[in-house]
């Protein structure tokens, strides 16, 4: 009988604690925010999606790899030497077109290990997180800065200026060997 | 009462019962319903420290305006393993149940559906058809979880059905009548006439019914709690463990009418306790009307204390569910036969002898 009353005594009391605990939390203001119209501070070293400034990029590579999911592909093709590619902001020289530059967002693990090696700080983090895509496609992001009829004309220059010193190569050599045999048809004529 | 009004004024029976008995739906249920379920989401909201919807309207007023518009253009899915004329009729047997009690409910000394002599009797028996549709649904819906849900809330709703019904005993007890619009009328004046404070008059009588009354009020509040399937007496519709119960299997404007009933019944159980023990439509002060002159200014603050009243346990309810967490199946039949049931019969006898006397 005491037990029984105990417990009636126990619930009715333990309610009415809840209740005042409640009643309360009624009056704390709400610790969740309106998230896209307000957004909370991220932190100082927030790794987000990875954004290439073009203009200081000197196509070494150096980030492709030492990206460890290989979501960064980079081509190159060197200048003429007529042409002039500008310095970068730290004043390296500029020596080669960026023909290719493919970040796959989707594949990128936010690691930030290609920041570091970057010679002109030209890829980093920033701080934009909302990017999602109903296509998976749309995740792989362009950043290369010349026109795709730029970067053919660029790869053809460059084969034109390779076509033509092989060519040159091969003359020059061409050249050598008949003078070499010349030389020892010379040679074999003063044996005899 | 009503049903007379609208047959004298249109000249014709059939339209007197129709705008009679659509007009508490259309006029209460259905804006009480959107309110509710708007209170619902912001009460729940700010005891968890949240600011809940937000974004239609200003501070998300809107919400159930749009979640109806969204329910309305739900497609209305009904499975092959379904028991097909049971699944249909479920929802409707279920809301009319839940309907059926706002015939008998005092909403002023003006507006009454039907001034029953059997009032309380009669919403209780009629929301008893409420377990008939559960019933149906969890059967229909071929569906274990749906099954053992209908099963727990017919067991829950029959059994607590026992001590609200020895309350209402008890009150009839003490006032000699069953019919709600003469309970309200009697505990008319101040608020210390009401049921809760020992009812009209300043005998003896009154102080020694003070505890019982209040005792009494407690059960029938818990009883009537579990009989609309409230947290924490939520397993008939338990959404975590029974994947909600009896209308998992439903969708678009059925799913919105077992809302709807569920919204209505709470009202209605607000509406019982408050008619019984906080002087019905009474004001707690004296009206406005009467000490300005305006006597057609009463009915309107009768209504408004009625609703008044009714909302505020509905805010009970509310404020119970997001305190307390669900019970277990041998925890709420304990709570209804060893602990509500003999606490409402002691009661029963004491305020039985205190009449006598």
């Amino acid at each position: 009988m005491k037990e029984y009353l105990n417990n009636i005594w126990s619930a009715i009391s333990t309610i009415f604690i809840g209740m005042s605990v409640t009643w309360k939390h009624m009056f704390v203001p709400s610790v969740t925010i309106q998230y896209p119209d307000v957004k909370l501070d991220l932190p100082e070293r927030e790794r987000n999606r990875l954004y290439v400034n073009m203009d200081d990029c000197i196509g070494c590579d150096q980030c492709a790899r030492a990206c460890p999911v290989n979501c960064i592909e980079i081509e190159t093709v060197k200048s003429l030497p007529e042409e002039d590619l500008g310095k970068t902001s730290n004043g390296k020289k500029k020596a080669l077109w960026v023909t290719k530059f493919d970040i796959d967002i989707a594949k990128c693990c936010y690691c930030q290990l290609c920041v570091f090696p970057c010679p002109t700080e030209c890829i980093y983090m920033t701080d934009v997180y909302e990017f999602s895509e109903y296509e998976r496609e749309n995740l792989l992001y362009d950043f290369a800065t010349l026109t795709p009829d730029e970067r053919v004309q660029k790869k053809i220059n460059y084969e034109k200026l390779e076509a033509e010193k092989a060519a040159q190569k091969a003359a020059a050599a061409e050249a050598a060997a008949k003078a070499k045999a010349a030389e020892k048809k010379e040679d074999n004529k003063e044996q005899n | 009462m009503i049903y007379q009004f609208f047959s004298n004024l249109f000249n014709n029976q059939i339209i007197g019962y129709i705008i009679s008995g659509a007009l508490p739906l259309l006029f209460f249920i259905l804006p009480f319903v959107l309110v509710a379920v708007y209170m619902e989401r912001k009460v729940s909201a700010h005891m968890q420290d949240r600011l809940g919807p937000m974004r239609v309207g200003w501070h998300g007023v809107l919400q159930t305006i749009a979640d109806l518009l969204k329910l309305l253009q739900k497609e209305d899915i009904v499975a092959t393993p379904n028991d097909r004329p049971l699944f249909n009729l479920a929802p409707v047997v279920v809301f009319a149940g839940s309907y059926a009690a706002f015939a008998a409910i005092p909403f002023s000394s003006a507006y009454i559906g039907s001034n029953l002599d059997l009032g309380i009797i009669y919403i209780i028996a009629a929301t008893g058809l409420v377990v008939a549709g559960i019933l149906m649904s969890g059967w229909a819906s071929n569906n274990k979880y749906t099954l053992l849900g209908a099963m727990r809330s017919a067991a829950q709703i029959i059994s607590y059905e026992i001590p609200t019904l020895l309350v209402v005993l008890s009150l009839i007890m003490i006032t000699g009548t069953m019919n709600l619009e003469t309970l309200s009328q009697m505990q008319t004046g101040y608020f210390w006439n009401w049921m809760i404070f020992g009812g009209p008059g300043l005998g003896l009588e009154k102080f020694l019914l003070l505890p019982f009354m209040i005792i009494g009020f407690f059960v029938i509040y818990i009883s009537t709690l579990a009989e609309v399937n409230r947290t924490p007496f939520d397993i008939p519709e338990a959404e975590s463990e029974l994947v909600s119960g009896y209308h998992t299997e439903y969708s678009g404007m059925k799913f919105s009418i077992f809302f709807l009933a569920e919204y209505a019944n709470m009202f209605a159980v607000s509406a019982i306790v408050a008619a019984l023990f906080f002087g019905g439509y009474q004001s707690p002060f004296g009206y406005l009307g009467n000490t300005l002159g305006a006597h057609w200014l009463v009915p309107i603050e009768q209504f408004f204390w009625f609703t008044v009243k009714g909302v505020f346990f509905v805010f009970v309810q509310m404020w119970l569910r997001w305190t307390l967490p669900r019970l277990r199946v041998d925890q709420l039949m304990a709570v209804c036969w060893k602990y509500l049931i003999p606490i409402a019969f002691v009661n029963l006898i004491i305020v039985g002898l205190i009449t006598i006397l």
